[in-house]
């Protein structure tokens, strides 16, 4: 495709050449071409839609505030606006949740379905961090299985809740939940023999392989220094959080080299409070929603 | 318009162009900079803000030479799902002691605006160590070589009085004490008291990564700790055309 011959160029005289700006550099003559229409118009509409919008929304900065704008839009109002619709929507429900007996909230199939839903997304934003999405918690890492019947502070509606306001072993909330197990090994309680004695004693005791002679003498040392909260048969006691010693669940692994660390250095697991952060009606959701997993009692 | 075809004296010299050319350009970023360093409304008051202790200053710049900040925003915005996720949207006051701001807006990571306090140093510490240990969907590397890298605070009162410079309230007294005071944090068994006498009562007060001596997973987790926690909602009121 050949290009068009520029007609200024075949015809000196032409009209077209009187179009110049009448500069002139050296002889160098600069064209007068008119922007294209359609640029030119969608130039001016900005114009115009600035004014306008200067006009509607803050804009310019003054002194002592921005011009608000005569539509008083304000992101904030707006959120603040937002949240109390939902707010005001979920009102009734929410009211209800609260008032309800946390013993028998079960019992109203459309509190545990709002609850199990609310309940969900808090736990998904909130818990799932630590106790993992699934909420099988981190298993030999001090986070919880909540799937499980297994429960340290207790497992009833109440002692979730309870748990969940409060958190455990914070130093932001005076109710939490606290207990601390001594570090037998490691504040020199105990001598290292007696603690292979006594992990001996807590394998015998879950069933599992064990140093008979070692675990009888364990025995011995564990009614003594372990059973005044783990109990005499090592059932645990929720009271002070101590959990079963009996069963296949541990928090920190059940195996004997994760047995004798917990024995020596004696972890224990920090929960924050959650009345810092959620509504009540929140954490009564997510406590039906936990409690609900499985092993809820 | 005689006036208009006068314009091809400034086209024609260059010196005359380039000064008017910066005047024009002075005057429209004067008259869009400077009425914000007088808009009362752009640091709202607030009760609580501090300036960062030693240890959490300290912290911060782990921080940043991490890079923390090109996953994860620290800036809750206006809006219902963000609100609700991560907690009261971030004020301008709460980022006035950065500097430089951690506002951000790329999130490969959560927002890290209200951090502090949500989880257990205990988790940071695994977190941080090996992430996937306790989130196993988590795409964040490891930073466990943290925990073995011992920071004394040698500079600290310099980077103090940096911040000092361009209008961080420190005072002569916490630029003096600053080392003792980046020591003490970390350590609850000796005096505490410097600390909350210059930085307040609710200073977090412990050793944060539960290991010996003062590292840079103390700081980092201290700094952690200490976002977004400090401002007293309670107190607070907002002001909706903000």
């Amino acid at each position: 495709m050949s290009r068009k011959p520029d007609p200024r160029k075949s015809d000196p005289g032409s009209e077209l050449n009187a179009r110049t700006t009448g500069h002139q550099w050296d002889g160098i003559e600069e064209w007068d071409n008119p922007m294209p229409r359609w640029w030119l118009w969608t130039f001016y509409a900005t114009i115009v839609w600035a004014l306008i919008y200067v006009i509607l929304y803050p804009a310019w900065p003054l002194i002592t505030g921005a011009t608000p704008g005569l539509l008083g839009f304000s992101t904030r109002a707006n959120v603040a606006a937002e949240i109390e619709r939902f707010e005001a929507a979920n009102a009734p429900i929410r009211a209800r949740l609260v008032a309800a007996d946390l013993e028998t909230v079960t019992q109203d199939p459309e509190l545990v379905s709002f609850a199990n839903n609310a309940g969900a997304a808090v736990f998904r934003s909130h818990c799932s961090q630590c106790h993992g999405s699934g909420a099988a918690g981190v298993s030999a890492k001090g986070y919880p299985n909540l799937l499980d019947d297994d429960w340290i502070w207790g497992g009833e509606m109440s002692a979730i809740h309870t748990t969940i306001t409060h958190g455990i072993r914070n130093t932001t909330d005076p109710d939490a939940r606290f207990s601390q197990m001594p570090a037998f090994g490691r504040d020199e309680l105990l001598e290292p023999a007696q603690i292979e004695a006594v992990a001996q004693h807590v394998l015998a005791i879950s069933g599992q392989d064990h140093d008979a002679a070692l675990a009888t003498e364990g025995a011995a040392i564990f009614a003594e220094n372990c059973a005044s909260c783990h109990g005499d048969e090592g059932k645990g006691n929720r009271d002070v959080g101590a959990p079963n010693l009996t069963d296949a669940i541990w928090l920190y692994g059940g195996d004997k080299d994760a047995i004798t660390y917990q024995i020596v250095n004696a972890r224990g697991g920090v929960m924050p409070n959650w009345n810092a952060r959620l509504s009540e009606a929140d954490i009564r959701s997510v406590a039906i929603y936990v409690h609900g997993l499985g092993g809820g009692e | 318009m005689a006036f208009l075809d006068r314009h091809k004296v400034i086209e024609t010299h260059a010196t005359l162009l380039l000064v008017l050319s910066f005047l024009v350009v002075t005057i429209g970023g004067l008259v869009q900079i400077v009425p914000l360093f007088y808009l009362q409304n752009t640091i709202e008051s607030v009760e609580g803000m501090r300036p960062y202790t030693p240890l959490e200053l300290a912290g911060r710049d782990i921080y940043i030479r991490e890079g923390c900040y090109v996953c994860h925003s620290q800036m809750i915005r206006p809006m219902r799902d963000e609100v609700e996720r991560y907690g009261h949207y971030s004020l301008a006051a709460e980022s006035q002691y950065d500097h430089p701001f951690q506002w951000g807006s790329k999130r490969t990571g959560p927002d890290l605006a209200r951090v502090g306090n949500r989880y257990s140093d205990d988790w940071h510490v695994a977190h941080l160590t090996n992430p996937q240990s306790v989130v196993p969907e988590s795409v964040m590397p490891k930073y466990g070589y943290l925990a073995t890298r011992h920071v004394d605070g040698k500079y600290i009162a310099d980077i103090m009085a940096t911040h000092r410079m361009v209008g961080v309230p420190y005072t002569d007294d916490m630029i003096a004490n600053a080392r003792a005071d980046f020591a003490a944090q970390a350590d609850p068994d000796g005096d505490t008291s410097g600390v909350t006498d210059r930085y307040g009562e609710k200073v977090n007060l412990r050793n944060f990564d539960l290991a010996p001596g003062v590292t840079e997973m103390d700081a980092l987790i201290a700094y952690l700790q200490v976002l977004g926690t400090l401002v007293d909602f309670s107190t607070y009121t907002p002001v909706a055309s903000r």
